[in-house]
């Protein structure tokens, strides 16, 4: 188990003072200049060596990411974005950073700023947190007034501007191109790529898109020293992770933990285990909604990282865990997540506009039973019509969850038809 | 996708007040100058701040007018990004999280509270005080079920505490926003299970 010195959130939740002076007793703004003297080939070096991975659903490296920004500006500015647009059904993280840890955002945005020679960046926050944009926007107001950011940055010769930017309200807005469209003022519709965005991204501008937690954690591993971070863990899954453990745990909560920390043990040691005990577990969504459920069986044993989680067929995504006790009806939850991506598809993409909707129609009808056995391999069908037939993400998030119904509760379906056909079902309600 | 439409009843005109007019210009100066459509959203939005809780057909050209943007640009995102309500609000706007982490917790039994005090989905209710709409996941999972009221969140609610927020509300009594149980915010209920040594951290390295 991680211990609190290992600990990079130590005001997750909000116990103490959020502002400035409390912040940098904690260690925050330790040393900014200086490690901004070190220079970027030094900052994007350690960033690789750290092993981190974005931790905002891809787990693309974070330091490779920063390498992709051309060295030089070719006469147009570069951008760094934060992507605050946190709506992974099951993901609260990025609130708690932005409520209760601000300055480590900051510090984060001027870092990784000066890394790719950005001078300027937006922080994208999603509509619906009001009063967590009105508390990021309060301590970016601090950290001017401190002289942290702004001309001459934290006394280190970079000049730096940090915007708080919002949205209204859509998920697909999460995807780093549609939030890029946002953030020019129009629909949310993700972008073809190439061009990616370190080519043309904001204002047709060298941009780089980042999640709040890779951009937060970024100062305290150039602090530490790569070796730390990347001894957290384990090979290409390394160092610490907010975990959202929500659903049927008797103590929900968000906690950060070592990457690759057993399912079981997380659960356990954390959110007060599984309500009833570990033997009522149906089932798990280890990465928010978009990645497939695992039944207890798996869960039993599986470890809470990027590698891990692939190799049993599902993913860490945000490390949203979602947990499902035997009293759940299994299909109406993920049905649920069928009608969550038909509202946020963009409508962009036939396969996605029709598709999402084909899904969460046929998956109503398998919650009451009224539909026919062959239907649900025509809807694996369909799936697979829509997963990796469209522009972003958005398709195959959709797909996903369907397919992990079916791949490990197809059982529990057709029970449901045959209960529906017999009559007995009607009775059972 | 929603589709959305305009409401068939609309205001005459719109303006900013004096004071929106100051912060708008505020907003716009954030992006480089010929950017200024970037403002947008939240110009619209304090359209619908300063409206009631709606945003009506004037206010879309108003906005669109300010930033210099063809009206079916400013159009296209007004209906577009769901929080722009297209029709009138209660004067408390309840959004209640349906979507599956808060669905585990109960939030079916948030939504027969919703219809008992307040009415059907997306009508205000008479007395003009409340209107509510389903919405999906608000970022609160680990303090679901939740919902939000104009600007606050109400979490770790059950059928009896929210009651006792709406009844508060409707008797226009002072609310505490956040968790409605004993917890502070997304800690684990019941005991601290990490954060508990009372040091500070390291900061390590020679810095």
């Amino acid at each position: 188990m991680l211990e609190d010195k290992d600990r990079i959130f130590t005001n997750l939740y909000g116990l103490q003072d959020w502002r400035l002076k409390a912040a940098q007793s904690r260690g925050d703004w330790d040393g900014t200049a200086d490690i901004i003297a070190k220079g970027r080939d030094w900052i994007l070096d350690e960033m690789k060596k750290s092993g981190l991975r974005g931790r905002g659903g891809a787990g693309f490296p974070t330091g490779l990411k920063w390498s992709f920004m051309p060295k030089e500006s070719d006469g147009r500015p570069h951008y760094l974005v934060v992507n605050a647009d946190e709506s992974e059904p099951g993901t609260c993280k990025d609130r708690d950073i932005m409520r209760h840890d601000p300055q480590k955002l900051i510090e984060g945005c001027l870092i990784a700023s000066f890394a790719m020679g950005a001078h300027a960046c937006y922080i994208y926050v999603r509509g619906e947190f009001i009063r967590e944009r009105e508390q990021l926007q309060a301590a970016v107001d601090e950290a001017y007034e401190a002289g942290l950011i702004g001309k001459n940055a934290a006394g280190s010769g970079w000049d730096f501007d940090l915007y708080v930017h919002h949205g209204a309200g859509a998920y697909i807005c999460g995807e780093e191109t549609a939030l890029l469209e946002s953030l020019e003022g129009k629909k949310g519709m993700p972008r073809l790529k190439p061009p990616f965005p370190a080519n043309v991204g904001l204002y047709g501008a060298p941009t780089t898109v980042n999640n709040v937690e890779s951009i937060a954690v970024a100062p305290t591993i150039l602090r530490r020293g790569a070796s730390w971070f990347a001894g957290l863990g384990r090979p290409n899954n390394t160092g610490t992770k907010l975990f959202c453990i929500s659903g049927h745990v008797n103590r929900p909560c968000n906690v950060e933990e070592e990457m690759g920390i057993p399912l079981k043990e997380l659960l356990e040691k954390h959110a007060g285990g599984v309500r009833g005990g570990w033997d009522n577990l149906l089932a798990v969504i280890p990465g928010g909604s978009s990645v497939p459920l695992i039944p207890k069986a798996v869960c039993d044993d599986v470890l809470m990282d990027f590698d891990s989680l692939k190799a049993v067929q599902t993913g860490l995504g945000t490390a949203a865990v979602i947990v499902m006790d035997k009293s759940t009806d299994v299909i109406k939850a993920i049905a649920r997540l069928s009608a969550f991506y038909k509202h946020e598809s963009c409508g962009q993409c036939t396969p996605c506009r029709e598709g999402t909707g084909w899904m969460w129609r046929v998956m109503e009808r398998l919650v009451t039973g009224e539909a026919e056995v062959e239907e649900i391999d025509m809807l694996l069908d369909v799936t697979k019509r829509v997963e990796g037939h469209t522009i972003c993400a958005l398709g195959d998030a959709a797909a996903w969850p369907v397919q992990g119904l079916i791949r490990h509760f197809r059982g529990t379906i057709e029970e449901r038809i045959a209960a529906k056909r017999s009559g007995s079902l009607a009775a059972a309600e | 996708m929603s589709v959305r439409r305009l409401d068939p009843n609309q205001p005459e005109s719109f303006a900013f007040t004096a004071e929106n007019v100051e912060w708008a210009k505020g907003q716009i100066a954030k992006y480089p100058e010929g950017k200024q459509a970037s403002a947008i959203i939240p110009l619209l939005w304090r359209a619908q701040d300063q409206h009631d809780g709606w945003l009506p057909e004037p206010a879309i050209r108003y906005v669109a007018e300010m930033l210099d943007m063809e009206y079916i640009r400013a159009l296209e995102v007004a209906t577009f990004y769901t929080m722009f309500n297209l029709s009138p609000v209660g004067e408390h706007y309840v959004q209640l999280c349906g979507t599956t982490p808060c669905w585990l917790r109960g939030a079916d039994e948030l939504k027969e509270v919703c219809r008992k005090h307040i009415g059907p989905e997306g009508t205000v209710s008479a007395d003009g005080k409340f209107s509510w709409l389903e919405v999906e996941c608000l970022g609160a999972c680990v303090n679901a079920p939740m919902v939000q009221i104009n600007a606050d969140f109400f979490e770790d609610l059950d059928a009896a505490s929210f009651e006792r927020v709406l009844n508060d509300l409707r008797a226009g009594k002072d609310v505490k926003p956040g968790p409605q149980n004993e917890r502070h915010a997304s800690e684990p209920a019941g005991g601290l299970t990490s954060l508990t040594t009372a040091g500070q951290p390291e900061t390590g390295g020679g810095n």
